[in-house]
């Protein structure tokens, strides 16, 4: 057990890190280097102590309180003299029946053995589930019995999530997921240090760039000066977040990490305690890393509304419909009573859908975007550049009126059991208006909008210094904006050619009868864009250098009609990139121009290792068909 | 009107053999179709002896079809992506570039075997690619599946 821990089998640090996080939490600098060193070292570690009552723990609790429930009369017996009732009323009390009967004793041994035994197991399967972290993979071995040994390599990291679910975050802990493409292909590491699980997904995103570690401490080093000198701005997002000071150093006190004496283990006490609480209340976003502020503000408004006009709604009602009707049409009441289990089903799912939504949070970082959602369970996730393979911004019917719309994305990690289920997998933006649209998929596609890394420089860089440089870049920015703005509002609702689009020609109206207006493609810089949907109206994004194969098919019917499909193929997800009832010419050339222009970018694309220094070699290779695919990514910062 | 056609014509068909396995595998289906049938016989309808009639006339359509469509199974090596183009009535063009290939698949079955040849699939991170070459000469495929292999890892791409 002289291992190293992770978790807080080592309390000096712990207590430390309150005060010095405090102190010098608010100017952003990293919280304890130390113990990402020490977790990352490629040596094996153990998780949290506290994990296996987080793991299944729990149903040993409720085990121990059903028994005390059952032994509640007569233990208040014991204490109040006089106060039991006589016997007989045993009969639906095992308790009482065992006391009845003198076995208590063998029951009381029972129990203890078993919990002994339990309490082992867990201990056992602790001690035996150990992971490790070198500059190559990440490791996890676990099982006592049954061993299994899971090795992932960084490089093909494809999203890190942190989740806390309500009862880790009471505890400080948290959940790490390593995500790797495939079914259920996860590395996790169940449970850290909140802190430490923030720290480590830092580390592992650093490794996985292929960035070299002077490079990132220079960078850090830029922001960390930087911030304080803002003028009395609060910084919202730090207020809530743990780079809050805790009132331990309000005392005025310094407390000198090496050396705690002990008149100051109460106020250490005191500051985990206060510790605890801002890391329950921060919305899980690490505070050092992304900006913290979300791009997008979810009002809890605006989602109830979304969520009651879903598409589910529009079933729901007309499932009531048709049982109103059945009951006026038969006179049978007890019709009605079908509703119930329906109701009691979908309030709980509103609220689910609700609660998982609420706190959503999404912004920029170094290594990638940075989702947060979840108003007691929080997840928050990173997903590097390049690991989205298509996104859909889609309306339901009902949300027209308003002006919402929804974005969903495909990955190439599938989870089975994600703790927040497949909304939290699937959903990039949960309801937003069009400005929230254009601001998220900035953040997703910044190689289509060619904005977001131009934009994080201007507002990270505010050193006067470089302010003839940054005039040239706002401008490009600005014009980039300008010009992400009108593709993405002409695809959202345009219809004809405008935006570019080229659409289903007029005798296509006898299979699309609303739609062949709209039914469109259109290539963008390292991207295709296809817009679909006249009644539910969409708009399907497919990331050239994501793009697997391209297929174009032509049924009997179509032929007939001398129209084609074109069918954009990426990873399984809930995205399908594919549009029908096209002119056949005009798919033809789709189809050609996205298989040429998927092998160009594809060469180009260099996300993988999205930190490295840009070889000389990739931007020559790539054709100037489409120079900006690689471009503002691979230089994120100055 | 004009069929479909991409631009460059240089097509490579699979080997004419590569009918029989795929009557075989109609013959069989239509069989078991029709077998599924003949209880119905019992009820002493008509229309029941139309339906296991109708399995029949369809299979056999079918079947007439297969050389013609098996003669459509044609791919070329593109510089960078292999295109595939399959189907008379249903037609279907795929173009993978050779840096998205995960794994490549030969498959034999019975008859396929019994004649020489292999059936060639090109697995990518997409389900919906569904690139697959059947009915290559053995050597062919093996040869062809060190070409594509070869030239995937020149090319090769993440996900």
């Amino acid at each position: 057990m002289s291992e190293a821990l992770p978790g807080e089998g080592a309390p000096p640090p712990e207590g430390a890190s309150g005060p010095t996080q405090g102190a010098a939490g608010a100017a952003g600098a990293p919280g304890t280097p130390a113990d990402v060193a020490r977790l990352t070292d490629g040596e094996w570690h153990r998780l949290h102590p506290a994990t296996p009552l987080l793991k299944g723990g729990i149903a040993l609790i409720v085990l121990l309180g059903i028994i005390l429930n059952n032994a509640r009369e007569w233990l208040l017996g014991l204490v109040v003299p006089g106060g039991r009732r006589p016997d007989g009323d045993g009969e639906g009390d095992p308790f009482g029946w065992v006391v009845e009967h003198g076995w208590l004793g063998f029951v009381l041994l029972g129990v203890l053995v078993v919990l002994a035994v339990l309490v082992l197991a867990f201990w056992l399967s602790w001690r035996m589930n150990t992971f490790r972290v070198t500059e190559e993979i990440v490791e996890v071995r676990s099982g006592v019995v049954f061993r299994t040994n899971r090795r992932a390599r960084l490089d093909r990291v494809q999203g890190i999530n942190i989740q806390r679910p309500v009862l880790a975050r009471i505890f400080g802990a948290a959940k790490l997921e390593v995500s790797q493409a495939g079914d259920d292909a996860n590395v996790s590491l169940a449970y850290l240090r909140s802190a430490a699980a923030d720290d480590l997904r830092r580390e592992i995103l650093r490794r996985a760039s292929g960035v070299q570690r002077s490079a990132v401490d220079g960078v850090r080093a830029v922001p960390a000066p930087g911030r304080p000198v803002e003028p009395g701005q609060p910084a919202p997002g730090q207020a809530g977040a743990s780079g809050e000071p805790v009132p331990v150093d309000a005392s005025g006190q310094p407390v000198a990490p090496g050396q705690p004496s002990p008149a100051d283990a109460r106020q250490r006490f005191v500051g985990l305690v206060e510790q605890r609480a801002q890391e329950f209340l921060s919305d899980g976003l690490d505070p050092q890393e992304a900006p913290p502020e979300s791009v997008v503000k979810v009002d809890a408004g605006r989602l109830v509304g979304s969520v009651l006009l879903s598409g589910y709604t529009l079933f729901l009602v007309a499932a009531a419909v048709a049982v109103v009707v059945s009951v006026r049409l038969t006179g049978e009441w007890f019709l009605l009573f079908a509703l119930l289990p329906a109701v009691l089903g979908s309030s709980g799912y509103y609220v689910n859908r609700v609660t998982k939504s609420l706190r959503y949070s999404i912004s920029s970082s170094r290594d990638g975007i940075r989702i947060g959602y979840g108003l007691f369970s929080t997840t928050n996730e990173t997903l590097p550049p390049g690991r989205i393979h298509s996104v859909k911004v889609s309306q339901p019917l009902l949300w027209r009126p308003f002006g919402w719309w929804q974005i969903s994305i495909a990955r190439a990690s599938r989870s089975s059991t994600n703790g927040s289920g497949q909304q939290g997998n699937s959903t990039l933006l949960p309801v937003g208006d069009e400005a929230d649209v254009r601001r998220v998929l900035e953040l997703v596609l910044p190689e289509l909008v060619g904005v977001a890394a131009a934009e994080v420089q201007a507002e990270e860089a505010p050193v006067p210094s470089e302010g003839p440089a940054d005039e040239p870049q706002r401008t490009a920015a600005d014009e980039h904006a300008e010009h992400t703005l009108s593709l993405v509002e002409d695809g959202l609702t345009s219809r004809g050619s405008d935006g570019g689009f080229t659409t289903s020609p007029r005798r296509a109206a006898v299979l699309r009868w609303f739609s062949w207006r709209r039914n469109g493609f259109r290539t963008a810089p390292g991207a295709l864009l296809l817009r679909t949907g006249a009644i539910w109206r969409e708009l399907v994004i497919v990331p050239l250098p994501r793009m697997q194969s391209v297929g174009l098919s032509q049924g009997p019917l179509l032929r007939r009609l001398r129209l084609a499909a074109v069918h954009l193929h990426t990873v399984q997800g809930p995205i399908v990139a594919r549009i029908g009832a096209l002119d056949q010419d005009d798919a033809l050339r789709f189809f050609e121009g996205a298989a040429r222009d998927a092998v160009t970018s594809a060469r180009a694309d260099r996300t993988h290792r999205w930190g490295a220094s840009p070889d000389p070699v990739p931007d020559d290779a790539a054709p100037a068909s489409s120079p900006p695919v690689s471009a503002p990514r691979e230089d994120p910062r100055p | 009107m004009d069929r479909l056609d991409v631009a460059e014509p240089a097509w490579t068909g699979i080997s004419p053999k590569y009918v029989w396995p795929e009557l075989v595998g109609w013959l069989v289906t239509g069989l078991i179709a029709a077998a599924a049938t003949t209880p119905l016989w019992f009820i002493g309808a008509w229309w029941c002896y139309a339906i296991t009639a109708a399995v029949v006339v369809v299979t056999v359509v079918v079947m007439a079809f297969v050389p013609r469509r098996v003669r459509s199974i044609r791919y070329q090596l593109r510089d960078d992506d292999l295109l595939v183009r399959r189907g008379i009535l249903y037609l279907r063009f795929v173009a993978v570039p050779y840096g998205r290939m995960q794994l490549i698949d030969i498959n034999r079955g019975p008859v396929v075997r019994a004649l020489g040849l292999s059936d060639l699939k090109f697995v990518t991170a997409a389900a919906s690619s569904g690139v697959t070459i059947p009915g290559l000469p053995e050597a062919e495929a093996d040869s062809l599946r060190d070409r594509l292999v070869a030239l995937a890892e020149s090319r090769r791409a993440g996900l």
